[in-house]
């Protein structure tokens, strides 16, 4: 891309003066650091963070950050998908507290298996009713599973009666602190999540019709396709992918607590959206809503490294965001 | 200087869109206390020269004078200053507020912010007295019938001292007797130096009414003449007189068995017990002004809406049309008359939207791509059908018009369809994209596919279809054949209702 920026510059400078052909240059560069924008303000976030901090770029560092950051990008595809479709999932966070709550709690009771079959099938269970309700009965996204944040946030607590729940199994502690190869397995599991759904996203009918769905419902509907069961099912993949979030969690730590996850839904957003996303619908891509995680994961990370406290830290991170988007509207009016 | 008899002059106006004309020269007066009604087709510019004089649209050559002075009206806002007033299909009332309310909608507030109700309420009855209707202000507008709304809309345009008011279709959604009182009415404000401009379809209407009438077509006028000087059939001749063209490409036609038919469908917006059918290879034309209930007949077959009652059969099997998914697997389709709201999806590729109501046909097991299978069926339609388009994977959006709807026709190429209906096929396309489509759809024709085609350009279906069916106010007023799809007589069904028909051509 840039090679070719440099070619098409060289042969300009024949016919051109020097200054336009600079001009034309400088234009073509803005051009791609706009167009691949999301890499871009990762790449300087990696720059920034390692002249800043001498611990940012160790293997340690790296590594915890990918796991801490394991949960949150898992739910992060679900949330893309919503988007994708033009809606909004709210309950995310509330639904991980609850997988991390559910998990521990059957764990008490029966074995591993069981376990996770059952607090998958709440998941999907109750990411299905969010959908239900915004593909059959129209409800507007935002209002239904504002709904079922603040349902299952307080299922979460009236499961564990408001105390974290130990979870006493060894296969489940040795996964969230275990590795392979030196990577954790969490993080392993972060990544084949992504490369599912990037796959979907990009090589399956449902990836192409949820974005269709996102650009324009009406035509997707008048081209025979059930809008609706789109719909729904991405909502309950998401109700899915939020369980195992807080499946991580509680095999990183060893108790199911039904406070984790507070605020995850507007981290889960702000990610999708740095990584480009529009919440219209109908635009946005794995790739970039993993960048998007890495770039907010990064900015808490080295202002911890830094010391700085956690309230300005907050302050910082919405300013950053509100850069990132700004950057994306750029692009976007440009290309239009 | 001699006195200026014109109340409103516009005088060589101009205006395009894109490069399309949609006034050329139009010049067009209006005198105190005259009705002057204002006729054409569909896409006449009868719209668009009422909003250059309302300042909702800007001119784009000409000249504007109100009693005779030059003036610029640059917003809605300075028309009303002037006193053009202009009452549109749509009303433009706050349901929940009362008469009154709306009537001030603008200056409620008394002193101090505070609504005075007594006042307001004296206020509204004076206004509502002084243009002749019996309204009480204390009303919900919503609790009105649709006729005392639209009093309540014109009287608000007099509490602003309108001196020209615009009808745009002001009868199309009132009863006979509810528009001899709108008549009454105008006649009345006439006498006291109100000018009328009444924009209507309904020829009956412009002879009882009007003092002058002015015939646009193809966004220039015809002609203005004294009603007493002319009757209806002098007004079709006006509305339509010109000359079938070359644009439209002979076709072989070899019709087979019925593919479709439709009997006593009753649906949304007053579509009531229409029947047809239409056979392989046939092009079935349906005609009739906006609003007659053609694209409602369109959506109900195709599932998109559901029908009240009525029986469709396909391939000599009764279906019922609960679905769109079930009609599209049936074999129908449907390009929709709004392309960039429903027809195609602007922000994805050409790829993309051809093969979407044809998934099943390019993925395999999951749903996974067979991505060389779509690659060849997209591009095979690309070629068949020139869509000029700088690949497959180029965006819609970047695509003009008419490859844009030719991309809309494509979709339903990917996959086999027995039955196409196409709303509006070249709505908003130029020439020469036109006849293109036009030969792509004689194309799907020649292979067997029976075609409905919903058209409100006049020459379109004359020029297109092998038989024609008119609609007027939801009920099928008459078929054509051959022969008989002459503009005059698609004109007359169109205008006609079935409770009022007009005898049949002979």
């Amino acid at each position: 891309m840039l090679s070719e920026a440099r070619t098409a510059t060289l042969a300009d400078n024949e016919r051109r003066e020097e200054s336009g052909s600079l001009k034309r240059y400088l234009k073509r560069i803005f051009g791609f650091l706009l167009r691949y924008n999301t890499i871009v303000v990762f790449i300087v976030m990696v720059v920034v963070s390692t002249a800043l901090s001498d611990v940012f770029l160790t293997q340690r560092n790296i590594l915890n950050l990918l796991r801490q950051l394991s949960g949150l990008s898992i739910v992060c595809m679900g949330m893309l998908m919503i988007i994708l479709t033009g809606g909004i999932d709210l309950s995310v966070g509330s639904l991980a507290a609850l997988g991390s709550v559910l998990i521990a709690f059957f764990l008490q009771d029966t074995n591993l298996l069981f376990a996770l079959l059952l607090t998958f099938g709440a998941g999907i269970l109750l990411g299905s009713a969010s959908g239900l309700l915004v593909s059959v009965w129209k409800m507007a996204p935002f209002v239904a599973t504002l709904a079922m944040m603040t349902v299952a946030r307080g299922l979460s607590f009236v499961v564990s009666k408001g105390a974290p729940i130990t979870a006493n199994d060894q296969i489940l502690f040795d996964f969230g602190t275990g590795n392979w190869l030196g990577i954790p397995y969490p993080v392993l599991l972060m990544f084949a999540v992504f490369l599912i759904i990037l796959l979907v996203l990009r090589f399956t009918a449902f990836g192409r019709i949820i974005t269709a769905i996102g650009s324009n419902e009406s035509a997707v509907r008048l081209a025979g396709i059930r809008v609706g069961y789109y719909k729904f099912a991405v909502y309950a993949i998401t109700g899915f992918l939020c369980m195992l979030g807080g499946i991580i969690s509680t095999s990183r730590t060893g108790v199911g607590s039904p406070i984790v996850a507070s605020g995850m839904e507007l981290d889960a957003i702000a990610a999708v959206v740095i990584g480009g996303a529009s919440l219209n619908g109908g635009r946005g891509s794995a790739i970039n809503t993993l960048l998007g995680v890495f770039i907010l994961g990064m900015i808490g990370n080295i202002m911890n490294l830094l010391n700085v406290p956690s309230y300005p830290q907050q302050i910082l991170q919405g300013i950053i965001i509100v850069i990132a988007v700004l950057i994306q509207g750029v692009q976007i009016n440009r290309s239009n | 200087m001699t006195e200026n008899p014109y109340r409103v002059e516009l005088i060589n106006i101009s205006k395009s869109f894109r490069g399309v004309h949609a006034l050329r020269n139009v010049t067009f007066s209006v005198l105190p206390g005259e009705i002057h009604a204002l006729v054409g087709e569909n896409g006449a510019g009868k719209s668009t020269l009422m909003k250059i004089l309302s300042g909702a649209y800007q001119r784009d050559s000409g000249e504007i004078r109100i009693d005779g002075q030059h003036v610029e009206i640059r917003n809605p806002h300075e028309g009303r200053e002037r006193g053009i007033g202009i009452i549109y299909q749509e009303f433009s009332l706050a349901g929940d507020l009362s008469v009154a309310e709306n009537l001030f909608i603008s200056k409620l507030a008394g002193t101090g912010g505070v609504i005075n109700w007594g006042a307001l309420y004296k206020k509204s009855a004076t206004l509502i007295e002084s243009v002749g209707f019996q309204i009480d202000p204390r009303v919900r507008v919503r609790d009105l019938s649709v006729a005392y709304q639209q009093m309540v809309e014109i009287t608000k345009e007099f509490s602003k001292n309108v001196k020209v008011l615009v009808l745009d279709e002001p009868t199309a959604v009132l009863a006979p007797k509810e528009s001899e009182r709108l008549f009454s009415v105008m006649r009345r404000l006439k006498e006291q130096g109100i000018s009328f401009i009444h924009i209507t379809h309904r020829l009956e209407e412009v002879l009882a009414i009007s003092d002058r009438i002015t015939v646009l077509k193809d966004g220039e006028v015809v002609g203005t003449v004294l009603t007493k000087d002319v009757n209806k059939d002098d007004i079709i001749q006006m509305m339509i007189g010109r000359k079938l063209s070359a644009m439209y490409p002979p076709r072989d036609v070899t019709m087979g068995e019925e593919v479709l038919s439709v009997s006593g469908l009753s649906g949304l917006n007053n579509v009531t017990d229409v029947s047809f059918s239409v056979r392989k290879g046939e092009v079935l034309g349906i005609a009739g002004l906006v609003g007659s209930g053609r694209t409602d007949v369109a959506r109900a077959i195709f599932g998109a809406d559901r029908a009240f009652s009525g029986k469709i059969t396909l391939h000599a099997k009764p279906i019922k049309a609960t679905s769109v998914g079930k009609m599209v697997k049936a074999g129908i389709g449907l390009v929709p008359e709004d392309r960039k709201q429903q027809g195609v999806i602007l922000p994805m590729t050409v790829r993309a939207n051809v093969t979407l109501p044809s998934l099943q046909k390019v993925t395999r097991f999951l749903g996974i791509f067979r991505a060389r299978r779509e690659r060849a069926i997209v591009g095979d339609l690309i070629t068949k059908l020139s869509i000029k388009t700088n690949g497959m994977d180029a965006e819609v959006a970047d695509l003009s018009g008419g490859n844009q709807q030719k991309v809309a026709l494509a979709k339903w190429l990917s996959r086999e369809c027995d039955v196409l209906i196409l709303d509006e096929p070249t709505r908003g396309v130029d020439v020469g994209a036109k006849v293109e489509i036009y030969n792509a759809i004689n194309a799907l024709a020649a292979q067997g596919i029976a075609i409905i085609m919903i058209s409100s350009e006049m020459m379109e279906v004359i020029g297109m279809a092998d038989r024609v069916m008119v609609m007027s106010r939801g009920h099928v007023t008459g078929f054509l054949e051959g022969d008989e799809i002459t503009e005059e007589n698609v004109l007359r069904l169109s205008i006609s209702h079935v409770d009022n028909p007009t005898p049949e051509p002979a």
